[in-house]
C-alpha cells in the first residue's frame, strides 16, 4: 500500500507541508497584519458576547453533554434521522467517502437540469464539507459549474486562491486587491463589475450582489452544507450572515445538502444550546443575521426536491478513538483559530488543510492520516487557550498530546514519516519568534531555506543527503519536554 | 494534490444499500467501547441553562437589541399601526410593495403604497423588481433582538421577506419571549423558519461592516405596545 491510497480523497492537503508553508508565510508581513487585526477584532468581540450570558459555562457543559451522548450513539441517531427527512419528503443518501459524494452530487444535478440543458450550473453557499470532499473541482470534472455565493468565497474563487480561515476565508485579500480581482474575473463568471468600480467595501459588496443576484434566479439546483440536523424532526439548520444562504436555500427547485456525519443532533430543542453558543463563539454576535430551519420540502415555498447526503469520509476513524472522537464534536465557529498564537502568526494556508488552526492540528492528521499530517499535530504551543475558547469543549492540547504520541509510534512501527517532527519544531520556533529574531532566524536557516522552501513555498526535489527525507530518513524523535520548555531553552540559546 | 474530485460521476453510483451500511457498520464498529446496554439517556444533558429568566421587560429589551444591528424599531399603539406603516413606507421610498396574504388589512388603511399581493405566486423576478416588502412575525427574542417568520399568516413564503431590499415586520409586544429556547419551544419544526436577527450583513472585506449583500439592506420593526404609557418607556 502506497502512502497515500489508504486515504485518498479525504481531506485537502496542500503542499509544502506545515513547517515549510509557515514559514512563507511568516516572510508575508501583511498577511500577519491582516490576521492579527482579524484574530484580535474578533477575540475581543467574542468576549463581549459570551461574558453577557450568565449562564455560558452551562450552555457549554450542555453542548459537550450532547455531542457526547450523539457520538456514543450515532448510528440510532443517524437512522432516525434518515427517517425524519424522508418523512418530510426529501431524499437522503450516503457516502462512504469523498468520491461517493461527489458522484453523488453530479448524478443529482445531472438529473435536476432536465435531458435537455446543456449548461449544468450550481450555486453554493459556503460548506467546509464540500470543500473538504473536492466537490467543485469534481463537479467541473463532470462539466458543472459550481459558484461560491458568500462574498468571502467568491473572492477567494474569483482570485483562484485557498481560504485561510474558516469565518472570513478572504481575510489574506485587501480591498484593492478585491478591487482588482472583480473587476478583472467578474465578467468571465457572469455579470461583469461596473468599470468605475472602486475598493469601497459598499461598492465591491454591491457589486457581488449584482453579480449574484443573476446567478440566484435563473439557477435551478442549490449546494448547501448543514452546521445541525436535529434527528427527531429532521430539521436542517444554516447559520449565516449574507442572505446567500437564504437565496440558496429556497430559490432554486432543486437542494443538495452535504453534510458530516458528525453534524447530527438528537432533537430540535438541542438547538436552543448551539444557536446561542455558535452565533457568539462565531462572530461574537448576540444571533448572527439569519437563520434558516427547514424540515424536508414544503409545498408551494423553496426547492420541491430536496436531498441530504450523510458524509463519513474518515469520520468514523476518527469516532474510533475514544480520546480524539471529541474532535467531532466542533462546530466550526472558529474561535480557537482567533485565539492560537501560532495560528495568528502564520495563518490558514500554512495548514495545507480545509480546516485549519488548532481544530485542524487534531482534526486533519485524524481525517487525512497521521502519516500525511505528521507535522499539524506539533503546530502549537499546548498553551491551552484553544481549549478555554471553545465552546463546546473540545480539549484540543488533550488530542494534540495523543497525536504526537501516534506520530512517533507511527514511526517507530518503521513506517516512515514524510515530515520530520524535529522540523516541525524548528519551524514552529520560528513562527513563535518576535520580528526582529525572525530575522536572524530566516537569516540563519538561509541554507535550509535555499533547500526546502521554493521561491513560492513549494517543496522541490530536496539534493544533497536530504535527498530521501520526504520518504525515508530516520528522523530524530521529538523532544520529550514540552514545546514550552523547550521553547525557552531553544531561545535562550539563540 | 487536491484529491477525490477527478472523478465527477464517470463511473457508477455504488448500490446506495451498500454505503448506507457500510457507514452504518463503522459507525457501530467505532463506538465498541461503548456498552451495548447504554442507552443515549445514560449519558446525561445537564439543562441547568434553562433559567427561567425573570419576566423584565423583554419588549425595551427586545427594542434595545434589534437597534444595535442597524436596524429601526419603532413603537406604537395598535390604534397607530396604519399610519406607522405609511409613513415609514413613505420615509424609505418604498412606493410598490408585496403584502402575503393573511397581513392584516387594517394596518393597510392610511398607505398609497402600490400593494402588491402573492397570488397567484409572483415570480422571481417580480420579486426581486418591487421596492419592499410587509410581513408579521410569529414570534421574537428579546436577548437577542431576533424576529423569527415561519411563513404563517401575514409572513408569506420565504422569498417574500428576501429578495425586496426592505422589509418592514410588525411585531406585537405579546409575541416577544426573553431568550432562545422560549422561541424554540413556540415554533412549529416543520415549518421552514427563518430567524431574521438585523438586515443582511457582511465584514468579508477588511472587516468592515456592510448592510446588505444578498437580503434586505434595510430592515424595519414596527413593534405594537397596548399601553404605551408609562411603564414602556
Ligand atoms: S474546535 Fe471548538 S473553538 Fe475550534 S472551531 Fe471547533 S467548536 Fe470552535
Amino acid at each position: 500500500m502506497t502512502e497515500d491510497t489508504d486515504h485518498d480523497g479525504r481531506v485537502w492537503l496542500g503542499t509544502p507541508a506545515f513547517p515549510e508553508a509557515a514559514r512563507t508565510a511568516l516572510a508575508d508581513t501583511r498577511l500577519r497584519h491582516n490576521l492579527r487585526h482579524a484574530t484580535t477584532t474578533i477575540r475581543t468581540k467574542r468576549l463581549d458576547a459570551t461574558g453577557e450570558v450568565p449562564h455560558w459555562e452551562e450552555l457549554r457543559e450542555a453542548g459537550a453533554a450532547i455531542k457526547r451522548r450523539t457520538a456514543r450513539h450515532l448510528a440510532t441517531y443517524l437512522e432516525q434521522l434518515e427517517a425524519s427527512v424522508t418523512a418530510a419528503g426529501g431524499t437522503v443518501h450516503w457516502a462512504a467517502d469523498a468520491t461517493d459524494a461527489n458522484r453523488i452530487v453530479a448524478r443529482l444535478v445531472r438529473a435536476a437540469g432536465g435531458p435537455d440543458t446543456e449548461r449544468h450550473e450550481v450555486v453554493k453557499v459556503k460548506s467546509m464539507a464540500t470543500q473538504e470532499i473536492g466537490l467543485n473541482e469534481a463537479l467541473a470534472a463532470a462539466g458543472i459549474t459550481a459558484y461560491e455565493t458568500d462574498l468571502a468565497e467568491l473572492i477567494v474563487q474569483l482570485g483562484e486562491d485557498r481560504p485561510s480561515h474558516i469565518l472570513v476565508p478572504a481575510i489574506h485579500r485587501n480591498r484593492a486587491e478585491i478591487r482588482e480581482i472583480f473587476a478583472e474575473r467578474m465578467g468571465e463568471w457572469g455579470r461583469a463589475a461596473p468599470d468605475d468600480l472602486t475598493d469601497d467595501p459598499k461598492a465591491l459588496a454591491e457589486a457581488a450582489r449584482l453579480h449574484l443576484r443573476e446567478k440566484f434566479l435563473t439557477t435551478r439546483v442549490a449546494i448547501s452544507g448543514a452546521n445541525f440536523a436535529a434527528a427527531d424532526t429532521g430539521t436542517i439548520a444554516v447559520v449565516e450572515s449574507e442572505g446567500n444562504g437564504r437565496m440558496c436555500l429556497t430559490l432554486p427547485e432543486t437542494l443538495i445538502t452535504v453534510m458530516g456525519i458528525e453534524k447530527v443532533v438528537p432533537t430540535f430543542t438541542d438547538l436552543e444550546v448551539f444557536l446561542q453558543l455558535l452565533p457568539r463563539s462565531s462572530t461574537g454576535e448576540r444571533m448572527n443575521p439569519y437563520t434558516s430551519l427547514w424540515t424536508g420540502v414544503t409545498p408551494g415555498d423553496g426547492p420541491q426536491d430536496f436531498h441530504l447526503i450523510l458524509l463519513d469520509n474518515g469520520r468514523t476513524d476518527v469516532l474510533k478513538d475514544t480520546v480524539g472522537r471529541q474532535a467531532l464534536a466542533c462546530i466550526r465557529c472558529s474561535a480557537c483559530l482567533n485565539v492560537c498564537p501560532v495560528y495568528e502568526r502564520t495563518g490558514g494556508h500554512a495548514y495545507g488543510s480545509v480546516y485549519p488552526g488548532p481544530i485542524g492540528a487534531v482534526l486533519t492528521p485524524q481525517l487525512a492520516g497521521v502519516r500525511r499530517a505528521a507535522s499539524l499535530p506539533f503546530a502549537s504551543t499546548l498553551c491551552g487557550a484553544c481549549y478555554e475558547a471553545c465552546p463546546v469543549k473540545i480539549d484540543i492540547p488533550e488530542i494534540l498530546v495523543h497525536l504526537r504520541a501516534k506520530a512517533v509510534e507511527a514511526k517507530r512501527d518503521g513506517r516512515a514519516l514524510p515530515t520530520p517532527e524535529a522540523l516541525a519544531m524548528k519551524a514552529a520556533a520560528t513562527v513563535l519568534d518576535s520580528p526582529g529574531l525572525l530575522a536572524v532566524a530566516q537569516r540563519a536557516g538561509a541554507a535550509g531555506g535555499r533547500l526546502l522552501g521554493g521561491r513560492g513555498g513549494r517543496i522541490r526535489r530536496l539534493p544533497g543527503p536530504l535527498a530521501g527525507w520526504s520518504a525515508t530518513r530516520d528522523t530524530p524523535a521529538p523532544p520529550r519536554e514540552s514545546f514550552r520548555t523547550w521553547w525557552r531553552a531553544h531561545r535562550e540559546e539563540r | 494534490m487536491r484529491s477525490g474530485g477527478t472523478d465527477g460521476g464517470a463511473g457508477e453510483d455504488r448500490p446506495a444499500t451498500d454505503s448506507r451500511s457500510a457507514v452504518l457498520a463503522r459507525v457501530r464498529t467505532a463506538v465498541s467501547d461503548v456498552p451495548s446496554d447504554e442507552t443515549p439517556d445514560d449519558v446525561p444533558v445537564p439543562r441547568t441553562y434553562r433559567r427561567t429568566v425573570a419576566p423584565g421587560d423583554t419588549v425595551g429589551l427586545f427594542a434595545a437589541r434589534v437597534a444595535d444591528y442597524r436596524a429601526t424599531v419603532v413603537r406604537c399603539a395598535p390604534e397607530d399601526v396604519a399610519g406607522t406603516v405609511a409613513a415609514l413606507l413613505e420615509r424609505r421610498g418604498a412606493r410598490r410593495v408585496v403584502v402575503p396574504e393573511g397581513f392584516p388589512p387594517e394596518f393597510l388603511t392610511r398607505t398609497d403604497a402600490d400593494l402588491v399581493g402573492d397570488r397567484p405566486p409572483l415570480s422571481v423576478r417580480r420579486l426581486a423588481s418591487v421596492d419592499g416588502t410587509l410581513t408579521t412575525a410569529t414570534v421574537a427574542v428579546a436577548e437577542t433582538g431576533t424576529i423569527v417568520l415561519d411563513t404563517g399568516p401575514g409572513q408569506g413564503r420565504r422569498a417574500l421577506s428576501l429578495l425586496p431590499d426592505y422589509h418592514l415586520c410588525v411585531v406585537r409586544a405579546e409575541q416577544i419571549v426573553p431568550d432562545v429556547p422560549e422561541a424554540l419551544a413556540r415554533l412549529e419544526p416543520h415549518r421552514p423558519l427563518t430567524f431574521i436577527s438585523g438586515p443582511s450583513a457582511t465584514s468579508d472585506i477588511e472587516l468592515q461592516r456592510v448592510e446588505g449583500v444578498h437580503g434586505p439592506r434595510t430592515l424595519d420593526v414596527v413593534l405594537v405596545v397596548a399601553d404605551t404609557s408609562g411603564a414602556n418607556p
